[in-house]
């Protein structure tokens, strides 16, 4: 019972981490229907940035402004120069953009910054420490700290700033947004800035666990299922999603995997549980409504 | 009096075709005699990758393009088609090569029916997970369980032989002519299909399911059919491509990649085209190999090393497929139209 605890709740906390990527989908998704796959590849070239500074010597504070910088001239360029071009298609063309537009980022960042693993250390030991009698590791507990502290953080923006209210109007119903002037370019940039700057705590705390390394873009695949779970437009429903794939698959990788030939049962578990998931509820925990069933 | 203008109609049209059949017959033999002269590289790293890719491609515009079903799976689907053709030759040695290859693309159909169950339940982009989890658990699936690769050590399968009519496929004459016939009678297949009763019951649903509803076509038969369809086309294209293109291949030869590949054809094709499949395969085929050349002709190796290369090509590759999907929202097949009736009334402009 107590190793099954604590597999569960070190489960709980990596979907946390799961959660913080799904965040930056989600943000986006609401507001202008796209589905980003290049979400993955921002958290790689944000990481990328902020390593790459403290390597030259910038203090933590100074890394981290200029590399949030750099992610909002990203979404200022991509507003620009692939959404704009691309309004009113179909949602698979978008996804197939940004398909296109990981590729660019990906390539960009190792251009600039190379393609080493960098080590990447935010002064948090990766060690268990005791909690309630279980062993959990410090690093996944500082870590859910600043999941929680950021969804805090957007919710506080999202229902009591004015900006924030404009963006839940536009993704309530982009056209009654347009026609009481809220300009839908510059909420896609402020968003697509958000979720940049999101990717870039998820990029911190993935490369501090794992190295900042090309891997990092793979995460972006785990956040899948924790959508569909969680619902596409919902933030808590990222966070939920996040848990529920995390404790499941940790859970599975344990009681599961040896059943079976063995292996990394958590690469397809999570999306057999999404695909549960769909059969039963289609919009998932917390989603809109919208999506259509037959 | 129609009965004398009638004939006369059919042979005026008939005239009329006559100069687009006769390309049809021209380039179809230049096709298949196309090994003896060809030189090997052409046909090993151009040709046949384009063809398989363009067939895999078609599977796919099948289900998505008429279907109107979203799969990002159709790697899985693919190597589905390779192991169960392998296990084939290796398990039913009598089996003649053609059936060997029905067979395989009926398991990946049966393959492509389970993980298209849930389209009866949902729809839109929400599918993709459902293809997608296929996509990581055949992955899993042939890497787990040695059996499917013969208890090889290193999990890889290569053809034990490729034989038809006593004729030895393997070398690349053969291997080409093997692609190019499987993939006419299947695009035969596919045009067919897509004409028929099946492909407008599929464009209806694609166009508006609860009309084609109404107007009585079995919306969810219809559907599972066009996922078992697409998946046996697939797994074709994937037995082939393992076989007749890589030689060896494991299941980390049909990743997440490949799957991107086959929808980059698909929309860089053209949605809802046959043809527009193998523009899109040779875009993708050829695009990395023009970009390396471009790289030599420049003599740009010198200047800078490989991994800044490689990095360059991704960006380009990427900056082309977003230029494509932005200036080309039909896909190439179209703008192939367009030039061609350009060309019907040149040198005057329509």
């Amino acid at each position: 019972m107590h190793y099954f605890l604590t597999i569960l709740i070190s489960g709980l906390l990596a979907g946390l981490m799961y959660a913080m990527v799904a965040i930056g989908f989600v943000l986006i998704y609401k507001a202008s229907g796209v589905f980003n796959f290049a979400q993955g590849s921002l958290v790689l070239f944000a990481a990328l940035a902020f390593v790459t500074l403290s390597e030259h010597g910038a203090p933590f504070w100074l890394a981290f402004a200029l590399a949030a910088a750099l992610m909002v001239l990203a979404a200022v360029l991509i507003e620009r120069l692939v959404l704009r071009p691309l309004a009113d298609r179909s949602p698979l063309t978008l996804f197939m953009a940004t398909l296109g537009l990981s590729f660019v980022i990906e390539g960009l960042a190792q251009l600039l910054m190379g393609t080493d693993v960098h080590q990447l250390d935010l002064g948090i030991d990766d060690v268990p420490t005791s909690l309630l009698g279980l062993d959990l590791s410090q690093f996944d507990l500082f870590a859910s700290g600043v999941a929680v502290a950021m969804v805090a953080l957007l919710s506080v923006i999202f229902d009591r700033t004015r900006m924030g209210i404009s963006l839940r109007g536009v993704a309530d119903d982009p056209l009654a947004a347009q026609s009481i002037g809220i300009r839908l370019p510059v909420i896609w940039r402020i968003v697509w800035s958000v979720s940049g700057i999101v990717a870039l705590v998820a990029g911190l705390l993935w490369g501090a666990r794992q190295g900042v390394q090309f891997s990092l873009t793979m995460v972006v695949l785990k956040a899948m299922p924790v959508l569909i779970i969680g619902g596409f437009s919902s933030i808590a429903g990222a966070i939920a999603g996040g848990l529920l794939v995390g404790a499941s698959e940790s859970i599975a990788d344990i009681y599961l995997g040896p059943l079976l030939a063995g292996g990394a049962v958590s690469n397809w578990f999570a999306y057999m549980l999404a695909v549960g998931f769909l059969l039963v509820r289609p919009s998932g925990l917390f989603g809109d409504r919208t999506i259509e069933r037959v | 009096m129609s009965s004398t203008t009638l004939p006369r109609l059919a042979a005026s049209r008939r005239l009329r075709l006559a100069p687009q059949r006769a390309l049809v017959w021209l380039g179809a033999t230049a096709l298949l005699l196309l090994p003896a002269f060809g030189d090997e590289y052409w046909i090993n790293s151009i040709l046949i990758p384009t063809i398989t890719m363009g067939l895999a491609g078609i599977g796919l515009n099948l289900l998505m393009g008429y279907a109107g079903l979203v799969s990002l799976g159709s790697a899985a689907f693919m190597s589905v088609g390779a192991f169960a053709s392998y296990n084939l030759l290796l398990r039913a040695p009598w089996l003649p090569l053609p059936l060997t290859l029905i067979a395989a693309g009926l398991i990946a159909a049966v393959a492509g029916v389970f993980f298209g169950l849930p389209s009866l339940r949902i729809k839109g982009f929400y599918l993709a997970a459902s293809t997608l989890g296929a996509q990581f658990f055949f992955e899993w699936l042939f890497t787990s369980y040695r059996w499917f690769s013969n208890n090889s050590l290193t999990l890889t399968i290569s053809a034990p032989r490729l034989q038809f009519l006593g004729i030895d496929l393997r070398p690349a004459p053969g291997r080409y002519l093997l692609v190019v016939a499987t993939t006419a009678l299947l695009w035969l297949l596919a045009s067919n299909l897509a004409r028929s009763r099946i492909g407008r019951d599929w464009m209806a649903i694609r166009d508006m399911d609860k009309a084609a509803a109404v107007i009585g076509i079995p919306v969810a038969s219809r559907k599972l059919l066009a996922y078992a369809i697409s998946s046996f086309v697939t797994g074709i294209a994937g037995a082939l491509f393992a076989f007749a293109y890589l030689g060896t291949a494991d299941a980390h030869s049909f990743d997440l990649d490949k799957s991107f590949e086959v929808l980059f054809i698909v929309l860089i094709g053209g949605s809802a085209t046959l043809f527009g499949n193998f523009l899109g395969a040779a875009f993708i085929v050829l695009t990395p190999i023009v970009l390396t050349r471009i790289v030599e002709w420049l003599d740009l190796a010198t200047v800078f090393d490989n991994g800044v290369l490689v990095n360059v090509e991704r960006m380009l590759f990427g900056i082309i497929i977003i230029v494509l999907l932005i200036r080309e929202p039909d896909g190439l097949a179209s703008l192939l139209q367009r030039i061609r009736a350009r060309w019907q009334v040149w040198p005057l402009r329509a």
